[in-house]
């Protein structure tokens, strides 16, 4: 009973902040609905027995990765309203609208329709425990089976921080816009 | 030595890629000596890949050696592989060893041309591309080579392209050879498209398995394309205006190597020959003895010295397709090689002539020679009997078996008319002979004073000059000129194809199995279609008695009128014969008249049908472009949306595949 | 009634799909660059609910794995693609998604 209302209101959350995403006309409000989902989704975590990820999900989304948006959108001072009413490519706005109801129903469908919702095996190597802390499985398979993917994402991580660096540069010849200077 | 056939051509394509990039630093005489070193080299190793090859047993003598897969493409599998066997290696050994003669001998008679470091690029590609020719184990190499003795070929005669007329005879030659080129690629197509392969020793086995049209069909095509390198009627036109060419080319590629690829051709697919319908057999024999007979008759009344040799060239390639006709590819394969060498060796003298006379070709203008030139004079005096057929020189044993196969296959009338171009043979021989090198010479002084006899002398020379503006131009109408005999690099290969010239009928003596070397050493290559002979000792004897009489009259013939002067010269020197029967014009007339609608025609299908449809299809696929363009908006979201639409499709399409 | 109603993986499942449709449709209808940025983070949630969904239907630790990838390949994804936001819209202040068409056919 408490799971279903967990879900529910969990759900309710997600799905009003994936729509306030997409329907604010101003970004700065689609980034705090933004917020909304991301901690909608990390409650699903938990209830699912991923506490890390849960933890993750909140500290490295909500708490950098949008504070890293917002931070943009007052750095550059686009957080004007955006006019929603109208889209100027021609059936731009139908076919999406088509392609994404088609592609829920078909999902669904897929889901509901069908005799097995999802196929595999069941895991025999790294089966969860219920006894493990879940931090305790997590690091111990990290570091086993896939360690040379995590040593991979630390280069990954590098290469990203540069290459944002040398993004962002100004060049030598490029005057400072009105932009940066707060000018806004 | 047999894992090494392919050192054979790699050596002069060595040469010719050293001098190609390197030549033109190196001061003469070293590039010739590059080349001449590179085919001496060919030849030694070709010697000592023959020595194995005896040390075999006789069935076994077939050694094939895949270098690498050249086309794998589907069904075609093209190998670059060496094909040594008796065949091959003998028309190596005569190859690579007449080249190496005349390379040394070109070092002094191109002594001081400015593209002295080219002639020899073009000499050693055309060893090579002869050796890929003679080597190659199937009928792609062999097409390879083909064209590239071919191109060489152009290269070579329009040497000294700064005059028109040595271009023009150099496009000559590779426009006629494309007509025959043409025959040997439809005949590539149809034995890939009937035996799935192009080597020989897949094709050549399955001779009998086919349908007796097709391999008809097949070996008429090969035949096409023999004509066409052969010089056969009709299309022999390039070959006497191929003389344009320096005098060592005439005679290493227009007499000895190249124009008898038709015949190795021929040679080399004797199985599909014999099983091939009767008619063929009979067709070339009957073209190569009207060949004999037609170009023996034009070289009786030509001036040029070269171009008697020319026409000669072309008659004797006429026996050679006799033979073949008669199933004698082992006396093609005989007078192959002796007519290698002692054609050869006059081309050579005749340079050595040439040479010696300060460029002079018309023979009207040369006579006494053998007191000036006596080495020249003397080695060309072996060529002219081995020609004559006179015993016991080389000519004689290649033509009289030749002769003995056409009575024996063919009947009385092909052997009377090759009978009658023998004679012929000894006439025009003759009278090249006696006008060159005996009789009063009518150069210098005697030019000067005689300049009216010059002119008596000369019926109608399709380049006959006025005698008083030649003086000035000609250094040999000087009054103190006198001839000189040419340096040895000349001298000594002239010596070394004059010793061949005479002794090389000892290959294949008639009198006994014992004396046919070359039969039975050739025997396993053309076992299955080889004509043997039939007709008694006593038979063969009185037929090689009537050919001796009539190259004897033929001798005579010459003598009294050139030398004794009893007969009136005009009596062979028709006019008609001197242009050649009006041939080339005849041909000239066809190509710009008829063949000029025909052109028109082909002009027609090919600017509107065959472009029609290119430039159609071209039309519809811009059409469509430009359609298609609009889909490249700019626009990322919608890339994005056709990405998602596309994603749904997928998705779409699992569903209905899973049946939900 | 209610009791006997259970939270099962398709739940989740069925909740990933229509978010990640949800976000899909937001891409390709929003002009604003960043806004097409948290449209794509919203996709990226979808997967990841459905990964863990899928981990603990099948019982297996690997699901949450990948889910830590994906959220390192996000976080480097955001990194770059700021920059290249911050790079585009200091040359041309109040650029949209659209104003970048320069490589039309």
């Amino acid at each position: 009973m408490t799971e279903v209302a967990v879900f529910v209101v969990s759900a309710a959350i997600v799905l009003a902040g994936a729509i306030g995403v997409i329907a604010s006309r101003n970004p700065v409000h689609a980034a705090l609905s933004l917020v909304a989902t991301l901690f909608g989704i990390a409650v699903l975590f938990i209830a699912q027995d991923a506490q890390f990820l849960a933890a993750v999900q909140v500290i490295v989304y909500a708490g950098a990765i949008v504070v890293l948006f917002l931070f943009v959108l007052m750095l550059l001072g686009v957080d004007q309203a955006e006019d929603l009413s109208v889209d100027p490519l021609v059936g731009q706005r139908f076919l999406a609208a088509v392609a994404a109801v088609g592609g829920a129903v078909l999902l669904l469908l897929a889901l509901f329709a069908g005799d097995t919702p999802a196929t595999g095996a069941r895991a025999v190597t790294a089966a969860i425990s219920d006894t493990v802390p879940n931090i305790n499985q997590l690091g111990r398979i990290l570091f086993t089976d896939y360690v040379l993917a995590f040593e991979i994402t630390a280069v990954l991580l590098t290469i990203a921080v540069v290459g944002a660096v040398a993004l962002s540069r100004r060049g030598d010849d490029e005057p400072a816009t009105d932009a940066e200077e707060g000018g806004r | 030595m047999l894992d090494y056939v392919w050192v054979i051509p790699a050596l002069p394509l060595a040469g010719f890629l050293v001098l190609l990039f390197g030549g033109q630093r190196l001061k003469e005489p070293w590039p010739g000596v590059i080349g001449a070193v590179t085919v001496s080299g060919s030849f030694l190793v070709t010697l000592a890949v023959f020595i194995d090859l005896r040390g075999m047993p006789a069935e076994e003598r077939t050694v094939v050696d895949v270098l690498y897969t050249w086309l794998p493409v589907g069904g075609l599998h093209v190998d670059v592989a060496t094909l040594a066997d008796p065949l091959s290696i003998s028309m190596c050994m005569f190859v690579t060893g007449i080249a190496a003669l005349i390379h040394v001998y070109s070092i002094g008679y191109m002594h001081g041309d400015p593209k002295f470091g080219r002639f020899f690029v073009y000499l050693n590609l055309f060893v090579f591309s002869m050796l890929v020719l003679v080597l190659g184990n199937s009928l792609l190499l062999t097409f390879v080579g083909w064209e590239g003795v071919g191109l060489c070929s152009y290269f070579l005669i329009s040497f000294w392209f700064t005059e028109e007329a040595n271009a023009v005879a150099g496009k000559k030659a590779f426009v006629t050879n494309r007509i025959g080129d043409f025959g040997f690629m439809l005949a590539i197509f149809l034995t890939f498209l009937t035996v799935g392969s192009l080597a020989y020793e897949e094709v050549l086995p399955a001779a009998g398995s086919m349908a007796t049209s097709t391999v008809t069909a097949i070996a008429a095509l090969l035949f096409i394309g023999a004509i066409g390198k052969s010089a056969q009627i009709p299309l022999y036109v390039w070959l006497p205006d191929a003389m344009a060419g320096p005098t060592p080319v005439s005679a290493l590629i227009h007499a000895a190597t190249m124009v008898t690829a038709g015949v190795y051709l021929m040679i080399r697919i004797n199985p599909l020959l014999a099983v091939s319908a009767d008619w063929l057999p009979t067709t070339i024999a009957w073209i190569g003895v009207a060949t004999a007979l037609l170009a023996a008759t034009i070289a009786v009344a030509q001036n040029d010295i070269k171009k008697v040799l020319a026409y000669s060239t072309v008659s004797q390639l006429g026996f050679m397709f006799v033979a073949i006709g008669s199933g004698a590819y082992v006396a093609a394969a005989f007078h192959m090689i002796t007519h290698a060498f002692f054609k050869g060796l006059m081309f050579l003298a005749a340079g050595s002539v040439i040479h010696g006379m300060h460029e002079e070709q018309d023979m009207r203008k040369m006579g006494g020679l053998r007191r000036y030139m006596p080495v020249t004079f003397l080695t060309f005096l072996v060529g002219w009997l081995a020609i004559a057929g006179i015993p016991p020189f080389a000519g004689f044993w290649s033509k009289d078996e030749i002769l003995l196969f056409a009575w024996q296959e063919h009947g009385v009338a092909l052997w009377v008319v090759g009978l009658v171009a023998a004679l012929l043979t000894a006439l025009y021989m003759s009278r090249l002979m006696f006008l060159t090198f005996f009789g009063e010479p009518r150069w210098g002084a005697a030019a000067l004073e005689g300049s009216s006899e010059t002119a008596a002398e000369g019926h109608g020379g399709d380049d006959g000059e006025d005698p008083a503006e030649a003086v000035h131009g000609e250094p040999h109408l000087d009054a103190d000129f006198r001839p000189h005999e040419s340096p040895p690099t000349m001298t000594v290969p002239l010596v070394l194809l004059a010793v061949f010239s005479a002794g090389a009928g000892i290959f294949n003596l008639p009198f006994s199995a014992n004396f046919k070397f070359l039969e039975s050493w050739i025997e396993p290559v053309v076992e299955t279609a080889e004509a043997h002979i039939t007709v008694s000792g006593a038979e063969q004897f009185v037929l090689a008695a009537i050919s001796v009489v009539f190259a004897a009259v033929g001798i005579f013939l010459a003598y009294r009128t050139y030398l004794a002067h009893k007969i009136d010269a005009s009596l062979f020197e028709r006019d008609i014969l001197a242009r050649a029967w009006h041939i080339d014009e005849g041909y000239a007339a066809f190509v710009s008249g008829p063949g000029t609608w025909l052109f028109d025609a082909l002009v027609f299908v090919d600017t509107r049908i065959v472009d029609g449809a290119v430039n159609g299809v071209a039309t519809v696929v811009r059409g469509g472009s430009l359609g298609l363009r609009r889909l490249q908006s700019g626009y990322v979201r919608n890339y994005a949306l056709w990405l998602a639409v596309g994603a749904v499709l997928v998705l779409a399409w699992f569903l209905t595949k899973a049946g939900i | 009634m209610l009791a006997a109603v259970a939270v099962t993986p398709s739940w989740y499942l069925a909740l990933g799909a229509i978010l990640f449709c949800i976000g899909a449709f937001g891409l390709l209808v929003r002009r604003n660059p960043l806004v097409m940025f948290m449209c794509v983070e919203l996709m990226l949630n979808a997967v990841n609910l459905t990964f863990v969904a899928f981990g603990t239907m099948l019982g297996d630790i690997g699901g949450q794995v990948v889910v830590f990838f994906v959220l390192v390949v996000a976080a480097a994804e955001v990194v770059v693609g700021l920059g290249l936001i911050v790079a585009i819209l200091r040359r041309r202040p109040g650029a949209t998604a659209d104003d970048l068409s320069a490589l039309k056919g």
